[in-house]
């Protein structure tokens, strides 16, 4: 095995190009994990420690360019107010010496279908930013980016160097299930943004599934029910009727599995209680913040 | 490969380093110091929590590699660590733990007299006077991250301390003589004992 010690993003980019099967080692909460357990032995680990600019975040108007190894921990810490769907899921990762360690490269990169920051990142929308030696940097959209279990997009040069997420433009949300609060591996996850802006919400479920999701017809079922009822204007209460299709339609979209943390027929419901809950709060936070712009007693 | 790094605020260096090998590996088979345990290698337990660059870290995630030039403190530094923040700002002359002195340190004192000088850190001597410590085997990395917490945090709530040791695993399930060991050390230090 070969220790690849890039001292910048342009070295870190011509030595993927070089050795194309290195395999990328930030956090190491993945990686090492497959090494200790001798599941991995990579001819060459590319550590990218060293290359400051991934520890880096940019807000602008729109996003957050976050870089790649931003540690979880910062994410919870410095931008709660720009992302707060991927703030909560950031607190529900492992531990604090996990949080201190992984960042979302990582979890885009190993892509999981159990990640905790896919489905905030597939409800706030997001692109992630890839880039080689040869063809320079593209914008993959998330939507794109999960292409089966534990794979992604990316191509055998490439490597993630941030991901630019929409800033919040209104009440987002995430639930996760699992055994204890700490060091759990989601046996189901679910994200909710509403973004009131274009009057459109999204959604992210994450571990029921070959790949993390978005309910697409959840979230139009939903979007045509505000806009009908005036719901944005008038900030009225969902009906109970509106949010059980809504719950049902997420869990519709789920294709889980049995495995060791749970059951497929689990892990459809819980995804159902998960979208009914997240859409209540919301939705409240939503109307309480209109009624305080508004003045309204 | 070899690895050049701070431990405990010496300078070491630790060679025939594996590319693959973790930080808890180079610190208890290269550097013999095996106050950090080696249990779980996957970072659900935390028993190998030391502090990199200041931040608690599970070692055994930490690839040997990835350590160089940086520092790190174990548990064997703990006291030394703790003695350098409280008189921070005095020039000290030599810092830091060697090596045959973090070897071949022990706890000693039954309480917080006995242990007047004896070099434990104000949080190893409240694990010892809550009755904190079981087995022992999960006591280093807990005192290191609830060293830390109480660095950043010297008036934890009972959440707080919690949340800082969720990533700490106690399998003598201990854990409510461990709160009570945080909150003792909190308490005596708001106490100025």
């Amino acid at each position: 095995m070969d220790f690849l010690r890039p001292a910048s993003w342009d070295e870190a980019l011509a030595a993927k190009a070089e050795h194309p099967t290195a395999v990328p080692i930030a956090g190491g909460t993945d990686v090492m994990v497959e090494i200790n357990f001798d599941r991995r032995r990579p001819e060459y680990l590319l550590d990218l420690n060293r290359v400051a600019d991934l520890y880096e975040w940019e807000v602008g108007t729109d996003t957050v360019r976050l870089g790649a190894s931003v540690p979880y921990s910062k994410i919870m810490e410095s931008l709660r107010a720009e992302l707060p769907g991927l703030a909560l899921a950031s607190h529900t990762v492992a531990s604090p010496q996990i949080r201190n360690r992984g960042g979302v490269g990582g979890n885009l990169g190993t892509a999981s279908p159990a990640g905790d920051a896919h489905p905030a990142l597939l409800a706030a929308g997001a692109e992630v930013e890839v880039a080689s030696a040869a063809r320079g940097t593209r914008l993959i959209p998330i939507d794109e980016f999960y292409t089966g279990v534990k794979r992604n997009a990316l191509r055998p040069d490439e490597l993630i160097r941030a991901v630019h997420v929409k800033k919040a433009d209104g009440p987002q949300q995430y639930a996760k299930v699992g055994t204890r609060n700490a060091m759990v591996i989601a046996v189901c996850a679910f994200g909710l943004a509403l973004h009131p802006g274009t009057r459109t919400v999204r959604t992210g479920i994450g571990s029921a599934a070959p790949t993390p999701v978005r309910a697409t017809a959840a979230e139009e079922f939903l979007a045509a029910a505000l806009e009908e009822g005036g719901f944005w204007d008038n900030g009225k209460i969902i009906t109970p009727a509106a949010a059980k299709r809504f719950a049902d339609l997420c869990a519709a979209a789920c294709n889980p599995i049995d495995d060791v943390r749970g059951t497929a027929s689990y892990r459809r419901h819980a995804v159902g209680v998960m979208a009914r809950r997240t859409l209540t709060w919301t939705w409240e936070s939503y109307r309480g913040a209109r009624r305080t712009t508004e003045g309204a007693a | 490969m070899r690895v050049n790094l701070t431990v405990n605020g010496r300078p070491q260096e630790a060679d025939d380093v594996w590319e693959g090998e973790s930080l808890l590996y180079v610190l208890r088979e290269r550097l013999g110091l095996p106050g950090s345990k080696n249990a779980c290698e996957q970072g659900e337990c935390g028993s190998c929590t030391v502090r990199l660059d200041g931040v608690p870290v599970c070692a055994c995630l930490v690839a040997a590699g990835q350590a160089e030039g940086r520092e790190v403190v174990t548990v064997e530094g703990l006291a030394d660590h703790a003695r350098e923040r409280s008189r921070s700002g005095c020039a000290t002359g030599v810092r830091g733990t060697p090596l045959d002195e973090a070897r071949a340190w022990q706890a000693e004192g039954p309480d917080a007299q006995a242990a007047e000088g004896s070099g434990l850190s104000p949080v190893q001597q409240a694990f010892i006077d809550a009755g904190a410590v079981q087995c022992g085997f999960c006591t280093p990395g807990l005192l290191v991250a609830s060293d830390e917490l109480l660095e950043r945090n010297p008036d934890p709530s009972d959440a707080d301390i919690r949340e800082a040791l969720s990533g700490n695993l106690c399998r003598c399930t201990g854990y409510e003589k461990i709160m009570d060991a945080v909150r003792l050390a909190a308490a005596r230090r708001s106490e100025g004992v």
